[in-house]
């Protein structure tokens, strides 16, 4: 009822209306100036995209629309994928979406999506619910995440965490002992400030991800850390406050280089301390924390020219794509694996034993033939 | 000062020297320690006024400062890209125009009705009375939901329709569909499109056949030659034709702008029927408002002349109350373009090469392409964002600007 | 007969709808079909009315049915829900629903909102109303116009990038996301509110009542904290519990500016997640399957539904109970 009230107030003449808000009218007045100014600055000279590769010319024959949907990780690879591919052919239609690996899995297992973006492989319940829909996948993946491990610049106590050590961080307490409050209690030497975990949001195949590396799939984290879906939301945790630990891709590390600093991790085969780059992501010598990012395709959409020459495009340029993205490429022979299942219409995945039980392990070893489970 | 001690020295030298009398216990109060406090009030005042100007300031300023360096051309006229210099928010604008428009044109009809319903048509018994109240209070009830909420409902009764219709692929909907031409595309070996029209949609995919007729992208017929696995490829114009006996064709479809099909999807209609939801109690108080601003003169005038209730609001009560009725609608539209939550809930697309295209079709809003910019780690992008952001703010201003144009230029003094 | 003859001599006999059509000389028109048209017409209108009851009851039901499905699935109980401080249900290896950590973080996310927006809205309403000359009026009121008008998403960009910062700087226990910024920039967007509807409030006092005081000799404040307040209160109050409605539904700032961490505390330094950002956190897609999970944010947003009902009730309650009426 007062909402009316103050209504009737708006609408209700003023007792002062003789001049047009100059107020508003000024301010309106000055964002079309700096408007028309600030067009005058910006003058970016590049016109030639990045398509013009050998005097190609964008082909506007092609039309149709793809829809694309799920993790938030693997957006700017899709996104990167996609924005090149309209330079070629500007009559295509990409929607890229971001609702997260499983909320993405959950259109694509219903056949609303062509393309479903995934950090972490199908599982089995989603697996079955392809399955119920008659929905065929071909799996491929496409690049490397390096999950990295940040903590501020001005923690200077941290040299290096070992897995165990991570795992004393992050797993949720049970009835003995509850998750450590202060640094102290991780490592004999740490000073006592209190720990601020943050983490990405638990749908995440980045959390999976790690919570499989660190604690096991069937145990825990801790239930008192901040998360979110939002990377760049981590990133400003943990450069907000000395005594904060976050983890998440390493893409967002390279980006955000000033803010945060990086900790070794010891390989638990070498039993080096190693720092996640390019080099030793891709050589395998960051382990385990680095992982393999999927793309998961509608066989069914696969017919269709649009989606097939994107899929080829994608996967052809993915190494080049992930890298300018910040992400690292996968061995060749995996590429070219890809694209073989790929026109060969391998559907099915090969994380999933014919039992259902996830299988673990290197991408390399886990992505073969033998392992594809086939979608009946 | 003086003068209040000699008119109190005064006023007590008569009863109050006795101290027994009637009025020893009246104490005389100096005007100065209130008037003190009075000027001291007002200065409070002046400070806190000062402060809201002063946070408008700063807001605006800070925005600016940012949003300037970025603002160009190229932020009108491009789509989202992956690189900052190149990103612009043209699908965001025209996905705005089009939602609030709708919006506008459903919430309107509906809201203006209730209002003229519950001030015009007064009931005459006392369940009249009950069911009236029951609306007013609903309608008051449903102005102080969080826009969340709505999203939600939006979600279940607009997007999935509660499941009544199936679920949309990503090819159509499961349920009636108008306004769709359906094709299969053959993307020939001389890299050009022929589309085959297609009567059936739940026929499948046409294979290639010699001669098959379709139509180019420019609409000109044009029949396929189709040739097998090993044969020579022929030379010039007609390779522009010619596939192979295994190509495959795309079953795409070509959407009028009026394309309607069920369930709603997360299309322009649902997200200005969701919009609809947030405004409707809004746009519904004001117009009572505007209406129970025309003197009852008016309308008893037009009723003594024997007018229908009916020709009573169209002809006489509506057009004075236009102008207010508008304003409000202004108004409301300007929140409603400002709505980030329900837009969120049902339509989380982030990447959108194009404006929409027809009723059903995806689509971003400003405020959504925002928070996805201030999302993203790179400098450059909080840069867009408060360039959006002032984008946004201008659109609003002049809403309210027209709003202000429409109250002072058409209202006339009604009694 | 002939027009003329009906003119010249009205006779009583005939048809209503012929002698009104010919006396007033229009085309004959039906009374008949002018009365069904109105009752078309009036059930249009009434159709119209109850769409909003349709909403409500939409809204009820489709809340209502996934909070059933959630308080009917494993591990959930009453108990749980409604005496339980903590809120896990996706981490942590025993998931509680205790609605009290949301709840809390939602009141405290108000009560930091509400201590700025109602003195500073109240005493702009009282200056604006009692003390402003023209040429300030003429700057205030747009000046809260914008205020108002701002999206939401702008002040928790502002909330994220600016006030953190100063609040860092002032006090280092602050952390990043703290119930202290999202609080101040929800306080900054409902101020506006608070005043325009206080001001409403002041300005129906009669002129009457100012007049007798100052009469009397009181002064400027003395009529506006003493006279005008005091008559107007029960508006006044249904402003303030209005502003509280919407700062509890307010989403997008405390979704980026107050953190993910549910945790029923009252320290402001501290990250809390509010109902509503917990439902933005859900439905951006998070959750895979329709579980347990998916099903409480529908029970969140049921609370929220019944919090703001119940202040909005009673505000509408206060505002007839305690009116006062003048002439």
């Amino acid at each position: 009822m007062t909402l009316s009230l103050s209504i009737g107030r708006l609408l209700r003449p003023y007792r002062t209306q003789s001049v047009f808000r100059p107020f508003q009218a000024l301010l309106l007045i000055g964002i079309v100036a700096t408007a028309v100014g600030g067009c005058a600055k910006r003058n970016d000279g590049q016109s030639n995209p990045e398509s013009a590769d050998a005097g190609e010319r964008p082909n506007t024959e092609l039309q149709g629309k793809i829809d694309v949907d799920g993790s938030s990780t693997v957006f700017p690879i899709t996104e990167a994928a996609a924005s090149r591919f309209r330079k070629l052919y500007p009559n295509v239609n990409i929607n890229v979406g971001v609702s997260g690996t499983g909320g993405g899995f959950k259109r694509f297992t219903r056949g609303e999506t062509d393309i479903s973006d995934a950090s972490r492989p199908i599982d089995a319940s989603e697996f079955a619910a392809a399955v119920e829909a008659g929905v065929k996948m071909i799996e491929l993946p496409i690049a490397y995440d390096g999950l990295t491990v940040v903590v501020h610049p001005e923690n200077n106590w941290v040299d290096q965490l070992t897995i165990d050590e991570i795992k004393k961080i992050y797993a949720a307490g049970d009835a003995n002992s509850s998750a450590p409050k202060l640094w102290s209690e991780v490592r004999a030497g740490f000073p006592e400030r209190a720990i601020e975990p943050f983490a990405p949001g638990t749908d995440s195949g980045t959390f999976d991800y790690f919570r499989e590396v660190t604690v096991g799939s069937k145990n825990s984290l801790r239930s008192d850390m901040s998360t979110s879906e939002d990377d760049n939301v981590l990133v400003t945790g943990v450069a907000g406050s000395a005594g904060s630990i976050g983890f998440f891709g390493a893409a967002y590390y390279e980006e955000n280089k000033s803010k945060i600093r990086a900790v070794p991790i010891v390989n638990p085969e070498t039993g080096k301390a190693v720092l996640p780059s390019a080099d030793t992501i891709k050589s395998g010598e960051y382990s385990p924390m680095s992982r393999p990012v999927f793309i998961y395709i509608n066989a069914k959409s696969i017919a269709r020219p649009e989606v097939k020459l994107f899929v080829n495009y994608f996967l052809t340029n993915a190494a080049e794509i992930s890298s300018a993205v910040g992400y690292q490429p996968i061995p060749a022979e995996l590429y070219q694996q890809g694209i073989a299942n790929f026109s060969g219409r391998k559907t099915g995945t090969h994380y999933l034993t014919t039992e259902g039980e996830k299988r673990g392990g290197a991408l390399v070893d886990v992505f073969q033939e033998q392992n594809l489970r086939e979608t009946p | 000062m003086n003068q209040s001690e000699e008119s109190e020295t005064q006023l007590r030298s008569g009863y109050e020297n006795d101290p027994k009398g009637p009025l020893a216990s009246i104490q005389l109060l100096s005007g100065e320690p209130r008037r003190k406090l009075d000027a001291r009030f007002r200065w409070l005042c002046v400070t806190i006024a000062a402060i809201s100007v002063l946070v408008l300031i700063g807001l605006l300023g800070s925005i600016l400062l940012q949003g300037v360096p970025s603002l160009s051309l190229k932020l009108l006229t491009s789509g989202p890209e992956p690189d900052p210099s190149e990103a612009g928010i043209r699908p965001a604008i025209f996905g705005t125009l089009w939602v609030c428009s709708l919006c506008a044109l459903f919430t309107l009809p509906i809201g203006v009705a209730t209002a003229i319903l519950l001030e015009e048509y007064q009931p005459r018994n006392r369940y009249g009375r009950f069911i009236y109240s029951v609306i007013q209070l609903n309608i008051s009830n449903l102005a102080g939901v969080p826009s969340v909420v709505y999203g939600l409902l939006g979600l279940t009764a607009f997007v999935s329709m509660f499941g009544l219709f199936g679920s949309r692929t990503s090819q159509g909907g499961g349920g009636l569909e108008i306004g769709v031409r359906y094709y299969d595309q053959f993307f020939s070996e001389g890299m050009r499109s022929i589309l085959v029209p297609v009567s059936d949609p739940s026929q499948s995919v046409s294979k290639p056949v010699d001669g098959m007729q379709g139509i180019d992208t420019s609409g000109n017929p044009v029949a396929l030659k189709v040739i097998s696995i090993g044969d020579p490829l022929p030379i010039g114009d007609e390779l522009q034709y010619t596939l192979f006996d295994d190509a495959e064709a795309g079953r795409i479809t070509k959407k009028s702008w009026y394309h309607f099909s069920l369930p709603l999807g997360r299309g322009v209609l649902t997200g200005a029927l969701t919009l609809m939801l947030v405004i409707l109690p809004v746009i519904i108080i004001s117009s009572q408002e505007a209406l129970r601003a025309v003197p009852s003169s008016l309308r008893d005038g037009a009723l003594g002349l024997g007018s229908t209730p009916w020709q009573v609001v169209w002809h006489v009560t509506l057009p004075s109350a236009m102008p207010g009725i508008l304003t409000g609608a202004i108004l409301a539209m300007s929140r409603a373009i400002g709505e980030t939550a329900p837009i969120l809930i049902i339509a989380g697309i982030v990447y959108i090469s194009r404006a929409p295209q027809n009723l059903m079709d995806d689509f971003t809003v400003m405020p959504l392409q925002i928070f996805n910019w201030i999302s993203r780690p790179q400098e450059e992008f909080h840069s867009l964002a408060a360039a959006g952001i002032i984008l946004l703010l201008g659109i609003l201003l002049s809403f309210n600007a027209l709003a202000v144009l429409i109250r002072q230029k058409l209202h006339k003094p009604l009694s | 007969m002939t027009s003329a003859d009906s003119l010249v001599t009205p006779t009583w006999r005939g048809d209503l709808d012929d002698r009104v059509g010919k006396y007033l000389g229009r085309s004959q028109r039906s009374l008949k079909l002018v009365r069904g048209q109105e009752t078309v017409i009036y059930a249009m209108l009434i159709a119209s009315g109850l769409f909003s009851l349709l909403i409500t009851g939409a809204i009820i039901y489709v809340l209502a049915i996934e909070t059933i499905a959630f308080f009917r699935s494993d591990g959930v109980t009453f108990a749980n829900f409604f005496g339980s401080t903590t809120w896990n249900p996706l981490l942590g290896g025993t998931k509680s629903f205790g609605i009290w950590a949301l709840v809390c973080g939602t009141m405290l996310v108000t009560a930091i909102a509400m201590l700025i927006a109602l003195p500073l809205g109240l005493i702009t309403a009282i200056y604006l109303s009692e003390y402003a000359p023209r040429r300030v009026r003429n700057v205030l009121k747009p000046v809260l116009e914008v205020l108002a008008g701002v999206p939401t998403v702008v002040y928790g960009f502002f909330a994220l990038m600016t006030i953190t910062p100063i609040l860092q700087w002032l006090h280092s226990g602050f952390s990043v996301y703290n119930a202290a910024s999202a609080g101040i920039a929800v306080g900054i967007l409902c101020l506006p509110t608070v005043c325009s509807l206080a001001e409403d409030a002041l300005q129906a006092v009669p002129r009457g009542l100012r007049e007798g005081a100052y009469g009397l000799g009181a002064t400027r404040f003395d009529v506006s904290v003493k006279v005008v307040v005091p008559a107007a209160l029960s508006g006044i109050i249904s402003a303030f519990l209005l502003a509280i409605a919407r700062a509890v539904g307010e989403t997008m700032i405390v979704a980026l500016a107050a953190g993910s961490l549910a945790q029923a505390t009252l320290d402001p330094r501290q990250q809390v997640q509010t109902m509503t950002g917990f439902m933005v956190q859900m439905a951006s897609g998070d959750v895979s399957n329709y579980g347990t999970e998916y099903y409480s944010m529908y029970a969140v947003a049921f609370t929220l539904f019944i919090m703001t009902l119940a202040l909005t009730m009673v505000g509408n309650i206060v505002r007839r109970r305690f009116r006062e009426t003048y002439e």
